[in-house]
């Protein structure tokens, strides 16, 4: 039997609603069967692992905090790879942003009053979109590939914050410990009255809902999206592939440092030698499953929230490694790609050579 | 499907009995019944086709009528789904266009199956189930290549050789097989008239040492000047056969499209000439890349009132000069001006603005996003022309819906349903729209590169007809063309570019095929490099 | 001491010159996969494992090339059969290979492992400082540079070589000429991600006989970046690799003579020297442009 494809003539809009639906369904049926292997009931386990957080409130506030970076990154990441450009550090710039936004309650202790939080905020962006300019840049000046000059910055961030916090800006009575000294009450990112959420939350909601916005009605939405189809028609239109490449590079970054500065000043209140679980790759999975659109980007971002709180759960109770989550987060981006084929293509199934008359449509 | 072979019905008796009588103890290739289906259109239906040893055989239609499919089942690339082919009177399956090869068939394809980073033996060595040592192989490429007067340096890199030297090496690739029939996708498309010629000596030495030549083409002057017998087919179907030498081209014409062609004519109307509307300076431009063409001291008036043509080979810098007019590759400011306002360093929106309309070879990922629908396609080039397609940086989706249907109607824009994406419509239909676009808006200029490539005759004439009017109106038109035939039906002047240079535009009256072909060959370039 | 660094030297080029001439080897045929630090960790963690179990390291090493081709096998029917975006699918195969070797190589954290032994070629080995540099090593090492002379013999000396890189160069021509282009991508991305496990079996079995997690590090990445860098030609990859290898050994060596910089520092370095490296050779348009695949990353559909 052999697969072939058959090219549909336009984009099945269909398909493009289904096909992350049909790749979680994917994704749920592979880990069932890794937690049959494991030797755990797949039922209970994907319950506890998919379900289960979402019924109780705190796991279910835990969902939410873990999402809000997801989502805010995601968005930025949607700008560029919409506009074919190929932004995979992420990471770094969600890094470099929270050091930018952190340098303020670290360097100057003193200055806390209602500008605080806001200055830290500018500055958390500015950091993230400068960190994201450099492979920008590279990329528009000379060429570079910046696939591998934006991941290569990721390494490079992390060994910066490494050395900031175990070298001049470790905490001077923190007993040697490799973390900043924490932060105070202005320079923290307080939670809305009456509820166990951050601000961050819906400050993340109001990005997502600007960019849907942006992307969906405006020239710019316009001129992304075809730069991001078909380069060659982007610039007979009359755009400039250069200048959006730096765009793009500056709103992802700034975005992720901008989640950075949220996560430091509202989750942990200090600099740590780790402060990201990861955030940065996940987006790249979030951005994916949403298809690339703000509202299906903040779906996705509960998804793969769901996944690391999932995969606590598991661990908890049932003594299954917490490592499965980033298991079930890498086959789920494999299924939403494979399923995304089907948005284009056709896929038919064939018995033997010559015998195209049996063949059955997908 | 499988129809099978008794079943084989032909649809007009004519052809029939043309079979029956043609097929003979020469019969070298007997296709019965073929057919091929993709998804819902039938592309192939029921062909049956006989080619005898030692006749060049014409396969003739419109785009889209099948030749391609027909052809690629013969060389292997593609399985009929039903009818069966006999070679040599020996029914065979030709799974692959290796066992193709293995039988005697080879194939001149009209984009090239060559590779740009490989040299020229080791492109040749690919085709050949034995090619033996390189260097063995590279000395019987040179003395086959000079035996036929195509001479070709084994080392080159294809990246490196004009269009005319790369047919050269398909066509000697092909002599290295030792074939029986080679198949010839519109060989002369890309020569000039004096290299066709050449050709033509070539393909007549092959027929009468007893190879036959199955050629497709377009250009039904050289059918009939070359080919001894003519298989025409029309919506996948075969609708004729004849002997060309007895038919005229106006004649073969209305057999591939069903009904007389409307041929257009620029010298209908005179043109009243304005003043010059758009100036090239001394355009100049070195190569971006490693394979594009350098542009040097382009001059020309295009002038309100007239369609000035600019002749020449694929590879020649069209593609180069396009962009510099258009504004995508910027060059120094005087270089281009457009109305008394030099240019050459404002981006193509300025020019728009400037009542400037472009319409690229390319209208699939050039002229036209594929993956959008034709209303956001409309906002590609007029976003920025005063048409309220965008207020405060907002989109209108409703204007654009407006303007899509006002120039479907138009245009005569067919599709299956309303607003599709671009890459559903035919090749005509999409070239159209997309020209439709551009005078919709009744620029002052008008730059179209290669305005009926690939479209068939009924769009073709009706956007000929559709530039002359432009033009006749008061607008300057300038069409860059790879056809004669085009050139010489709507220009008032012609230019030819060869190498990045351009020749004077010349009258038409004062231009003939000759004098355009040696222009092209080079003499373009002589002319450029005295000037 | 010059020995001595030399010798660290050969270790941490090592991983890098097997992973990146199977990816060039991929490349060539037209296919980005950017799955090689995906691939590696499996390779490393897969060859750690099965050493550890069966007390073999020659066993430990086949089955991480095994691991490396399973991986590739996956990257290759998305991105050659489904038709996926192939950046987005490498990335992918890198993100499930870090957490599969997470999963996998939990039970062996902390726990010693198995070094392959050196190979002493007799005689040659027994010359004075080249002896031991060069003839007392792994098998590793010997096979790393017996693959860079059969790849390069095998790209421009056979006709199986030619094929592979007109199918990157023009897939349609190839199949328009009959050449099976998926099935010819197929092989060279197995042969890539065999390549891939086998740096990736180099790093937990002769590296650092260990496992820890995510111990690649980002050499998958620098791989890809070494590609690019040798302009597509294997011999230039040595180059590359011991360049590289060099950068990345700096660390050890600083400490040793007590330099005041920050260790961080030193570590980013080979970081930072990609990036370097990587706009000194795209600067040169002419350069990358004549030599990169033409189809390199472009999807292919046949048709039928």
């Amino acid at each position: 039997m052999r697969v072939e494809l058959v090219k549909r003539k336009e984009h099945s809009r269909k398909m493009a609603l289904l096909s992350p639906l049909i790749a979680v369904g994917l994704t749920a049926i592979a880990a069932g069967i890794i937690f049959s292997i494991s030797g755990h009931n797949p039922l209970s386990g994907l319950y506890k692992f998919f379900i289960e957080p979402l019924t109780q409130e705190w796991s279910f506030n835990a969902t939410i905090a873990k999402a809000t970076p997801l989502i805010l990154i995601a968005c930025g990441l949607s700008v560029c790879y919409l506009s074919n450009n190929w932004n995979i550090g992420a990471e770094g710039q969600f890094i470099v942003g929270a050091l930018f936004g952190s340098a303020l309650p670290i360097l100057m202790p003193d200055f806390e009053n209602a500008a605080t939080l806001p200055l830290m905020m500018v500055f958390g962006v500015i950091g993230g979109a400068l960190w994201a300019l450099i492979p920008a840049v590279l990329k528009t000046r000379f060429n570079t590939n910046e696939i591998l000059t934006s991941l290569m910055l990721v390494y490079v961030a992390s060994l910066l914050l490494d050395y900031l916090v175990r070298g001049p800006w470790r905490d001077p009575g923190g007993y040697n410990f490799p973390e900043s000294a924490m932060f105070s009450d202005a320079a923290t990112l307080s939670t809305i009255p009456g509820t166990s959420l951050s601000f961050a939350a819906p400050i993340t909601l109001i990005v997502a809902i600007v960019l849907a916005v942006i992307l969906g009605k405006t020239l710019k939405g316009f001129e992304i999206r075809v730069m991001g189809e078909s380069p060659r028609a982007g610039s007979f239109a009359g755009f400039s592939a250069k200048k959006l490449t730096l765009f793009s590079f500056a709103t992802a970054g700034g975005l992720a440092g901008l989640a950075g500065t949220m996560e430091v000043s509202g989750a942990l209140n200090q600099l740590l030698p780790t402060i990201s679980p990861g955030y940065g790759f996940t987006a790249i999975i979030v951005a994916f499953l949403g298809r690339l659109n703000p509202f299906g980007i903040i779906v996705a971002g509960f998804v793969l929230a769901l996944s690391y709180i999932g995969g606590e759960a598991v661990q908890s109770a049932m003594g299954v490694s917490n490592k499965i989550a980033s298991v079930i987060q890498g086959l789920l981006l494999f299924f939403v790609l494979a399923c995304d084929t089907l948005i284009l293509y056709r896929i038919r199934f064939v018995g033997r050579r010559g015998s195209a008359g049996e063949a059955s449509h997908v | 499907m499988g129809d099978g072979v008794a079943e084989t019905v032909t649809t007009t008796g004519d052809a029939g009995m043309a079979r029956q009588s043609r097929s003979g103890k020469d019969t070298l290739l007997d296709a019965r019944g073929l057919t091929k289906r993709f998804g819902d259109i039938l592309a192939n239906d029921r062909v049956d086709l006989v080619i005898n040893r030692g006749e060049i055989h014409a396969l003739l239609g419109e785009n889209g009528a099948g030749k391609s499919t027909l052809v690629k089942m013969f060389y292997g690339s593609l399985e009929p789904d039903g009818g069966e082919i006999l070679w040599q009177g020996r029914r065979v399956d030709i799974g692959n266009p290796a066992a193709a090869r293995d039988l005697g068939i080879g194939m001149v394809f009209q984009h090239f199956s060559l590779f740009e980073a490989l040299s020229v033996v080791e492109n040749i060595a690919l085709a050949l189930p034995n090619p033996g040592r390189m260097s063995e192989l590279s000395n019987r490429i040179q003395s086959v290549s000079r035996d036929y007067g195509l001479p070709l340096n084994p080392g080159d890199i294809v990246a490196d050789l004009p269009v005319g030297i790369r047919q050269r090496i398909e066509i000697v690739r092909c002599l290295l097989q030792e074939p029986q029939l080679i198949i010839m996708d519109e060989p002369t498309s890309v020569l000039t008239p004096q290299e066709a010629d050449l050709l033509f000596l070539t393909l007549e030495r092959l027929a009468k040492e007893g190879c036959a030549v199955l050629y497709i083409s377009h250009r039904l002057e050289e059918v009939k000047r070359i080919c001894h017998h003519a298989t025409i087919l029309r919506h996948g179907q075969v609708v004729r056969e004849c002997d060309p030498t007895k038919e005229t081209p106006a004649s073969l014409a209305s057999m591939m499209v069903g009904a007389d062609v409307a041929s257009v004519s620029a010298s209908a109307q005179k043109p009243v000439i304005g003043e010059t509307r758009l100036a090239l300076k001394n355009l100049s431009a070195k190569a971006a890349t490693p394979f594009a063409t350098a542009l040097n001291n382009v001059s020309l008036d295009l002038r309100a009132g007239e369609v000035v043509a600019i002749a020449g080979v694929a590879g020649n810098g069209q593609g180069e000069l396009f962009d510099a007019i258009s504004g995508e590759m910027p060059v120094a400011a005087d270089m281009v001006v457009l109305d008394g306002k030099p240019c050459g360093n404002r981006n193509i929106t300025w020019r728009r603005r400037q009542n400037a309309a472009f319409v690229p070879e390319e209208r699939l990922g050039h002229g036209a996003v594929p993956g959008m629908k034709l209303s956001q396609n409309i906002v590609l080039t007029r976003h920025s022309t005063g048409d309220k397609l965008v207020s405060a940086a907002f989109l209108s989706a409703a204007n654009a819906g407006k303007m899509e249907q006002r120039i479907k109607k138009t245009y005569d824009v067919r599709m299956s349903h309303d607003d599709p994406e671009a890459r559903s419509l035919s090749g005509g239909n999409l070239q159209k729209f997309v020209v439709g676009r551009e005078l919709d808006r009744k620029p002052g200029v008008l730059i179209v590169n290669q305005p009926t490539w690939g479209v068939d005759a009924g769009a073709a004439a009706l956007i000929r007809q559709a530039l002359i009017d432009l033009a006749r109106s008061g607008s300057a038109v300038l069409v860059i063309s790879q056809d004669l035939d085009e050139i010489f039906e709507i220009a008032d002047r012609i230019a030819v570019i060869s190498r990045g240079y351009l020749s004077a535009a010349e009258p038409t009256d004062d231009m003939n095929r000759e004098r355009v072909g040696l222009l092209m060959a080079g003499g373009a370039e002589a002319q450029g490099e005295v000037a | 001491m010059f020995e001595a660094v030399l010798l660290t030297v050969i270790t941490a080029a090592t991983p890098l010159l097997i992973a990146a001439i199977g990816e060039l080897v991929v490349e060539r045929s037209g296919v980005l996969n950017l799955g090689v630090e995906g691939m590696m960790i499996m390779g490393a963690v897969v060859g750690f494992a099965v050493a550890n179990q069966t007390g073999s390291g020659t066993l430990g090493v086949i089955a991480a090339v095994a691991a490396g081709m399973a991986m590739s096998a996956l990257f290759g029917f998305l991105v050659l059969v489904l038709v996926t975006n192939q950046v987005a699918t490498g990335l992918a195969l890198t993100i499930l290979g870090i957490g599969f070797s997470g999963l996998i190589g939990e039970a062996f954290i902390g726990i010693p492992g198995l070094k392959l032994p050196d190979l002493y070629i007799p005689v040659l080995s027994e010359i004075p400082f080249f002896g031991p540099v060069f003839f007392q090593q792994d098998a590793l090492v010997y096979i790393s540079f017996a693959l860079v002379i059969a790849v390069a013999y095998f790209l421009f000396r056979t006709r199986l070589g030619l094929v592979l890189r007109s199918v990157g160069d023009n897939h349609g021509s190839a199949h328009a000429l009959g050449y099976s282009v998926i099935r010819i991508r197929f092989a060279a991305v197995l042969f890539g991600g065999a390549c891939a496990g086998l740096a990736g079996a180099y790093m937990s079995l002769a590296y650092t006989p260990q496992w820890v997690e995510n111990m690649t590090a980002g050499r998958g990445w620098i791989a890809l970046a070494l590609v690019v860098f040798s302009s597509w030609l294997p011999l230039r990859v040595v180059i590359g690799a011991y360049l590289f290898g060099a950068v990345s050994v700096l660390n050890l060596h600083a400490q040793a003579v007590e330099l005041d910089i920050p260790s961080q520092l030193l570590s980013s370095l080979p970081y930072l020297a990609t990036i370097l490296v990587l706009v000194l050779i795209s600067a040169n348009r002419r350069l990358t442009l004549v030599n990169t695949p033409a189809c390199l990353g472009k999807p292919f559909v046949p048709d039928r």
